[in-house]
């Protein structure tokens, strides 16, 4: 009866831990994608995710849409926050220095964060998972539908990102400015454009993410700033700019995070990852995949 | 000292003394005392964290924790183990000190954002630690019972005798604080934030300085947060979490970052905001905050302090 | 300033450094006597600010031995290669722009000084003193480059030849033993390149051995005692300035890249 439990149990763990860390990783794609075409990090990643969830909310649960109409418009509208958070933040800010852009976004975040509260108050919300709430059984553990979903939309955007980045015009333009802006000026690429794109494409992932893993955490108005740390740490250890290292850490992250939580303590859990981050920012700051010499590392 | 300081400081020195005598006197202001206390305690803080970001140019994200970190020793000493308070300052100081100079030395190895996540995380990871050690710490819930400080006996539990407590102890650490900036010290910051690469090619031991200037303002911090204790006589951890460290930051953004009168300006002008004018707002004064850290950073990126034209000039030389 | 005159002697063995697959120095050797102006001069990407960079400690070598006097330096950071005598001036303009010309100086007094933060926080006398000295040997360094007028203007706000000025004062207020000057003519017109060969001269007065590293062919014929040329991280001639001169090989390598278009 124990080894049965105790095999279910970590199994348990582990999808929790790889659903948990889908959402960083996502999360930490979306950081990738803004730093490699801009250098900065956007410490209001993490508010995209919260909006698409809390977003969500409103057009299954008040607006009674259609799930795949909803789907489509909470994603549509948080794309459409990222890109003003752009134009109105971000473009007019061209020249400013590292501590400008950290503070700038830090405060964006926050007024996501106020009007988020404004809005919904400060009470988690949730929706109906997207097929049902029967759950799956598996070596012994209940996993939730809502888990494969995760997943799936997981490896969905990891395939549309390679695509796009590996075989689009825009993908490859983005990818030109991240590697040298004034040669891709030179060449005719609206470096403006690429980066309004990347805030936007940052948004959209994020609002996935928050969609998507609602109905098994619900979401709240301040989940952003943890979101938005781990996923940091997520990025920085799979090696800033790296697109699979940001997927692959943050499922590791995930993993750890759920195994501590169940098998060592549950209250330390948030400080697992934050611990980890720390301790990649000393040793190893170009991270698993990252390039040494390519690590940047902005001074003020 | 040069004569802008000195006059400046004179100036500070009339208006703290007549403050008091004002707030006490128009009941319709009488609170203004009180909040006054918290903008000292708070100018502690900054004037540490000015020295850090505006003339040694680091960040620090987790400033909150020091702050707690003073905070929660004096009180756990006092009540757990009835120290003195004065001792138990001193305890908190050392704790603190080492806290940081443990944390500072790696991270400030680390540069721009790299620097700023880190210290945000070690803020997060303290503040979880807050929250978990509830044997230690009380949890979330907090505790409270915390004795209020007294000096040869003569016990500070009137707000004057605190008010005057505590600005003396700003002024105090305001006239260190601008005696380093205009010293070898000072210069050798300000250089390590234009150049690094100069000031390390004249000998400047630059990653000791950092450290040093970091480990001195979460001195600061720690202070601050053992005054904070023994006024308030209660502490819980959500008084020091990561939007305590991001309201620490913008004080000294929005005042002006450069310069350590900005730091007082900026935190003055934000407790008051944040306790008396925002008031109607309630929790949404996040929303306030948010927008005018992005109005200032926007428009007014060397701070408010600028607009004051006799200020500008003590800007000049900081 | 520098009244020692004990012998420094530059030697420089063998030097390497690559950056990923590029290998900027390979395999470079020179002495410097004391007391000399030693050039260095060769084409764009030839290595020589990394082979100051690494002289002065920004980048450890990945081979080779750089001695000082006979004490070794190479993998020593820059501020300990400071407080041994080795001072520098920039290529691109390293001048703390937020601070006053004099206050760029004074930190060059930084070594030379040592009150420390409580003395500091405290203004206790000591200090006091100290900071009297070394206001007062800053503006002699600055008097010594002729930029004493502008000791109470922002860095920041100097044209480029005063601010090159400037890096050299602040440079010789170290009171180094050896001065390695890092392109000190770039964007310099000729009065202005005129007054750098006499500053130089006068540097050398004062028993500090200089090397610079130069593309001004006019300023480094004038003022060299000898002249080492460098291209593709090696070093291709060495000797006095009418040797290096006539040589067929550091013609070539200036040369070199202008024979394709000449043949149109």
């Amino acid at each position: 009866m124990t080894k049965i439990t105790l095999t279910g149990q970590l199994i348990q763990y582990l999808f929790t831990g790889v659903t948990v860390g889908s959402i960083y990783a996502m999360v930490a794609v979306g950081f990738n994608i803004i730093y490699n075409v801009t250098e900065i990090i956007n410490f209001a990643q993490g508010e995209f995710v919260m909006l698409g969830g809390l977003i969500m909310v409103f057009f299954t649960v008040t607006a009674k849409l259609p799930l795949p109409l909803a789907f489509v418009l909470t994603v549509a509208a948080v794309t459409g926050v990222g890109a003003l958070m752009e134009r109105f933040t971000i473009n007019p800010l061209k020249n400013a220095s590292v501590l400008t852009m950290i503070i700038v976004t830090i405060a964006v975040s926050i007024l996501f964060k106020g009007i988020a509260m404004f809005v919904w108050g400060k009470n988690p919300y949730i929706f109906p998972p997207f097929s049902g709430s029967k759950p799956l059984f598996f070596f012994g553990a209940a996993i939730q539908t809502q888990t494969l979903w995760v997943l799936f939309m997981t490896a969905v955007m990891v395939v549309l990102m390679t695509i796009f980045f590996k075989k689009t015009r825009y993908g490859k333009a983005m990818l030109a400015c991240a590697d040298n802006p004034e040669a891709a000026r030179l060449v005719g690429i609206r470096v403006n454009v690429m980066i309004l794109i990347s805030f936007a494409l940052s948004a959209a992932i994020g609002a996935v993410a928050g969609a998507v893993i609602t109905p098994i955490s619900l979401m709240e108005y301040d989940r952003g700033a943890l979101l938005a740390l781990k996923g940091f740490g997520a990025a920085v250890l799979g090696g800033l700019g790296s697109f699979y290292g940001a997927v692959v850490a943050g499922i590791f992250l995930g993993i750890i995070e759920s195994m501590c939580a169940g098998l060592v303590s549950s209250g330390y859990k948030d400080a697992v990852a934050l611990i980890l981050l720390l301790l990649v920012l000393y040793v190893r700051p170009s991270g698993l995949f990252g390039n040494v010499e390519a690590s940047k590392i902005k001074e003020f | 000292m040069q004569s802008s300081n000195r006059k400046a400081l004179l100036g500070l020195t009339l208006f703290l003394i007549l403050f008091p005598v004002v707030a006490m006197n128009v009941s319709a202001i009488g609170h203004y005392l009180d909040i006054m206390i918290f903008v000292g305690i708070y100018c502690l803080i900054n004037m540490g964290l000015s020295l850090l970001m505006g003339y040694a140019g680091q960040i620090s994200l987790g400033h909150a924790a020091f702050f707690g970190l003073g905070a929660y020793t004096s009180g756990i000493l006092c009540t757990k183990f009835a120290m003195s308070p004065w001792l138990a300052m001193v305890a908190g100081v050392g704790i603190t000190a080492l806290v940081a100079y443990i944390v500072g030395v790696p991270s400030l190895k680390l540069k721009g954002h790299y620097l700023a996540m880190a210290t945000l995380g070690f803020g997060v990871i303290v503040h979880i630690f807050f929250n978990e050690e509830v044997s230690l710490t009380g949890g979330p819930s907090g505790f409270s019972d915390i004795p209020g400080l007294s000096i040869l006996g003569f016990s500070l539990n009137s707000d004057l005798s605190y008010y005057i407590l505590v600005w003396f102890l700003v002024l105090l650490t305001l006239i260190f604080s601008l005696n380093v900036i205009h010293s070898r010290i000072g210069r050798a910051l300000r250089s390590l934030h234009d150049s690094e690469l100069a000031a390390d090619a004249m000998g400047v031991e630059t990653s000791r300085y950092k450290v040093m200037i970091f480990v001195l303002s979460a001195v600061y911090a720690s202070v601050a947060g053992s005054l904070y204790t023994h006024y308030v006589g209660f502490l819980s951890p959500s008084s020091f979490d990561f939007f305590l460290s991001i309201k620490l930051v913008m004080m000294v953004v929005v005042g002006g970052m450069h310069n350590i009168w900005g730091a007082l300006l900026g935190t003055w002008l934000l407790t008051f905001l944040g306790n008396e004018w925002l008031h109607v707002f309630h929790d949404f004064d996040i929303l306030v905050y948010g927008a005018i850290l992005l109005a200032v950073v926007m428009f007014l990126p060397d701070g408010l302090v600028h607009l004051v034209p006799r200020m500008s000039r003590v800007w000049k030389r900081g | 300033m520098n009244t020692e005159s004990s012998p420094v002697f530059l030697h420089v063995e063998n030097l390497q450094k690559s950056f990923g697959g590029v290998q900027a120095l390979k395999g470079l050797s020179f002495k410097v006597s004391p007391g000399i102006i030693k050039a260095i001069i060769g084409p764009n990407g030839a290595g020589k600010t990394t082979l100051f960079n690494v002289i002065t400690g920004v980048f450890p070598p990945n081979g080779g031995a750089i001695a000082l006097n006979g004490m070794s330096i190479e993998g020593c950071k820059a501020r300990e290669i400071a407080r041994l005598g080795v001072s520098r001036t920039f290529q691109n303009v390293e001048v703390f722009g937020r601070m006053t010309v004099l206050e760029n100086v004074m930190v060059g007094r930084h070594i030379q000084s040592r009150a420390g933060i409580i003395s500091t926080g405290l203004r206790l006398v000591g200090m006091r003193r100290e900071e009297r000295q070394i206001r007062e040997s800053a503006m002699q360094h600055l008097a010594f480059v002729g930029l004493e007028n502008r000791a109470t203007e922002l860095a920041a706000n100097l044209p480029l030849g005063e601010q090159k000025l400037l890096e050299v004062a602040r440079a010789l207020a170290t009171d180094p033993k050896i001065l390695l000057l890092d392109e000190p003519a770039g964007g310099l017109n000729t009065r202005e390149t005129e007054g750098l060969a006499a500053l130089i001269h006068r540097i050398l007065e004062q028993g500090i051995t200089v090397v610079l590293v130069e593309h001004d062919m006019n300023l480094v014929m004038d003022i060299s005692d000898e002249i080492m040329v460098m291209n593709f991280g090696e070093k291709i001639a060495e000797g006095k300035p009418k040797q290096i001169k006539n040589d067929p090989l550091v013609i070539e390598a200036y040369l070199g890249e202008e024979v394709d278009y000449s043949d149109l």
